[in-house]
């Protein structure tokens, strides 16, 4: 059969199809389409740049025998003991109740096979979790769902969270059917109900509120934790300065493309600025604070190969957090699903409803059969895998720059392929000498 | 830690179990609220006094023992923050977020409180004998508040469980977006939040209402039949629960 285009049929940009079907789901339900994932459409990212191998003007690093490092350490501005991880690829917050207990056993294991963190979501710590994990980090969200100060001070680090790239300004809905007994209990909820978490924190509202706030975190915990401040990409600049002076030890900047378990799409593709915008923003507020490098900054939202790694860190972050391409790992929208998928409206590749509690890779699911399928010394292996190829990845890319630690990438490694990559990014035109808005016309 | 002496002075204070022992103070003139703290977390008595604590934020917080804690004076952020089974008391009044999170225990004050008193708190028992600010209770899952006066606007907003008992008047906003926490106030009410109705106060509640007031040491209401039939009960109409756009107006 012939396609409509091979027919001469015309779709309108306007109206695409996936518009269409947005406004008839509209129409039929009367509700706007709550999804998972992160942004999915078409931004300037990690793609449209290049690294500059070393060759005559520069001096490469023997692939396969000179060291390239690649550790970090994350919060030593203020905490007595901050994290020393081995790679700067680390797990992003994600929640028990839109994960199941057994993907964040798997995160844990992977993640402390490798030698670097996880770290908690809205719904509190698990013993699951804390079990299998290493390093932890415990996020401190607006709803604060099982927040629990034995918790925190089991925990490596606290990360208050402001908001992510899904959602800037948003807060949650953990839609009834993933409200299990468990998820409920933890939540001091009742079972079953459609779960909102709140957009802004109970206790505190400005930034002078949140160095308070912060200060309270460091005496119950006795200074020896470091304090991350995460927030979803929108007016970086600003948001990171404020971050320092509140006392962060640590800033994530988490980009539109960073996932969700449930948001509305409208918000999931309004909100929000790509990644590859926020991070320059996020390093100039630091480097004319006299911060970069001091206090450590972290960047998630669409990190999928060694190659992003290698970007966002010659862009100037200290590590990166990885949500999706963990899930991804695991086996989410694994062809070996495809019927499934099917039948539940989906396809292997398209599925995003991490709402709905039905994921046949049994990971974002309650569902005690679903989540079953998930073993988690395997998917702990599958993950441990990925981060490991992760950092060879971003390795290799270092060494062929000449450089013996991912930390020594800069911005002189890079260039843009295309002219909003470049303007963004801040580094040159391929070819060029150019970068919009900073070097003349 | 050399602000830190033995006091010979017996306690005034209510709801101590160590009446009797020497209380330890620590005088924030000359201690700085990092050894305060240090020292309650490793502590090396079971009662202590607080001096001059001149509204510095984050006094007495993330106790986790048995331990009677005497403010005496006004305290800022976040007084007895994440308390478990500590025993606090403020002679003075206290800023914002007074006994977050609070798991156990309980902590009084004297005088009135500023906004988000109890937020999120999951146990225990907080008094405030004088009036609080706005969100009083926010997102509270499980602790007993007891205000001897009025609350502010936005009390008790998305609170999930536990009581509020309000001897005065309740500003507009109570209960907004509640879950299973139950309300009862004497005095005036303002416009109530979404999805917060008037319910039914039966007898099981009024004998509740007698054992909440009672632990707060306000006999003089709980042995008081007519004020006692001044309270009226508020909780989750439930009509939230489920998200659709039908309730659009309620968001």
């Amino acid at each position: 059969m012939t396609s409509p285009a091979e027919r001469g049929l015309r779709e309108s940009a306007t109206f695409d199809r996936a518009t269409i079907a947005g406004i008839q789901h509209a129409a039929e339900h009367g509700v706007y389409d709550i999804r998972g994932w992160g942004a999915k459409r078409a931004v300037p990212h990690f793609d449209d740049l290049l690294f500059l191998g070393a060759s005559m003007s520069r001096y490469p690093l023997e692939g396969y025998r000179e060291r390239c490092d690649t550790d970090v350490v994350l919060g030593d501005r203020h905490a007595q003991q901050p994290l020393h991880l081995a790679t700067p690829v680390t797990i992003a917050g994600m929640s028990f109740g839109a994960l199941s207990a057994q993907a964040k056993e798997s995160l844990g294991r992977g993640a402390s096979e490798v030698g670097t963190s996880t770290t908690t979501g809205d719904g509190g710590m698990t013993e699951e979790e804390r079990g299998h994990s290493k390093t932890l980090v415990y996020q401190i969200l607006p709803s604060r769902y099982g927040m629990n100060p034995d918790h925190l001070r089991a925990a490596d680090a606290i990360e208050v969270v402001l908001g992510q790239g899904a959602k800037p300004g948003g807060g949650g809905m953990l839609l009834g059917q993933k409200i299990s007994e468990r998820v409920a209990e933890m939540r001091t909820l009742p079972a079953g109900i459609d779960q909102r978490s709140a957009c802004r924190h109970p206790d505190w509202t400005g930034p002078d509120d949140l160095a308070i706030k912060i200060l309270e975190l460091r005496e119950i915990t006795d200074w020896q934790k470091p304090i991350y401040v995460k927030v979803g990409a929108t007016r970086t600049y600003y948001d990171v300065k404020l971050a320092v002076a509140v006392g962060a030890d640590v800033i994530v900047v988490d980009g539109m493309q960073g996932g969700t378990a449930a948001t509305q799409e409208v918000f999931i593709e309004n909100v929000g600025i790509p990644t590859l915008a926020a991070i320059p923003q996020a390093v100039q507020a630091l480097s004319e604070l006299g911060m970069h490098r001091k206090v450590q900054l972290i960047v998630s939202g669409g990190v999928r190969t060694g190659a992003d790694v290698a970007k966002a860190m010659a862009l100037g972050a200290d590590a990166v957090a990885i949500g999706t391409g963990a899930l991804v790992a695991l086996g989410d929208n694994h062809p070996r699903y495809a019927a499934e998928y099917e039948k539940i409206g989906s396809a292997a590749g398209f599925y995003d409803d991490f709402q709905d509690g039905r994921d046949p890779a049994g990971i974002t699911t309650q569902d005690p059969e679903l989540a079953a399928r998930l073993d988690p010394v395997e998917g702990g292996r599958r993950i441990a895998n990925y981060l490991r190829v992760l950092t060879l990845e971003a390795q290799t890319i270092a060494r062929a720059c000449g450089k013996a630690h991912l930390q020594h990438l800069e911005p002189e490694d890079l260039v843009a392929l295309t002219i909003e990559a470049s303007a963004m990014a801040r580094v040159p035109l391929a070819g060029t000498d150019w970068i919009p808005g900073r070097s003349g016309f | 830690m050399a602000a830190l002496r033995k006091s010979p002075e017996t306690e005034a204070d209510g709801g101590s179990t160590t009446l009797g022992e020497e209380a330890r103070v620590i005088d924030l003139a000359s201690s700085s609220v990092r050894e305060l703290n240090a020292e309650l977390h490793s502590p090396t008595a079971r009662r202590y006094r607080v001096l001059s604590p001149r509204g510095t934020h984050a006094v007495a917080v993330g106790i986790d023992d048995d331990l009677d804690v005497h403010v005496e004076g006004d305290v800022g952020y976040y007084c007895g923050g994440m308390n478990q089974r500590g025993r606090i008391v403020v002679d003075g009044m206290a800023g914002p977020g007074l006994g977050e999170n609070m798991m156990s225990g309980s902590i009084r004050v004297r005088g009135d409180a500023s906004q988000s008193a109890g937020a999120t708190a999951r146990g225990g028992l907080l008094v405030v004998e004088g009036k609080t600010s706005m969100r009083c209770g926010i997102s509270m899952k499980g602790v007993d508040i007891v205000v001897g006066g009025d609350v502010g606007p936005m009390s008790a907003f998305m609170a999930q469980a536990g009581r509020l008992v309000v001897c005065g008047d309740a500003a507009d906003g109570l209960g907004d977006s509640i879950y299973e926490a139950r309300i009862y106030v004497r005095g005036k009410v303002g416009e109530l939040g979404a999805d917060c109705i008037e319910k039914e106060l039966r007898d099981e509640h009024r004998a509740e209402l007698v054992e909440l007031l009672t632990a707060a040491g306000m006999t003089d209401v709980a042995e008081d039949a007519g004020a006692l039939g001044e309270f009226r009960r508020y909780g989750s109409a439930r009509t939230l629960y489920h998200f659709t756009s039908e309730h659009a107006g309620s968001y």
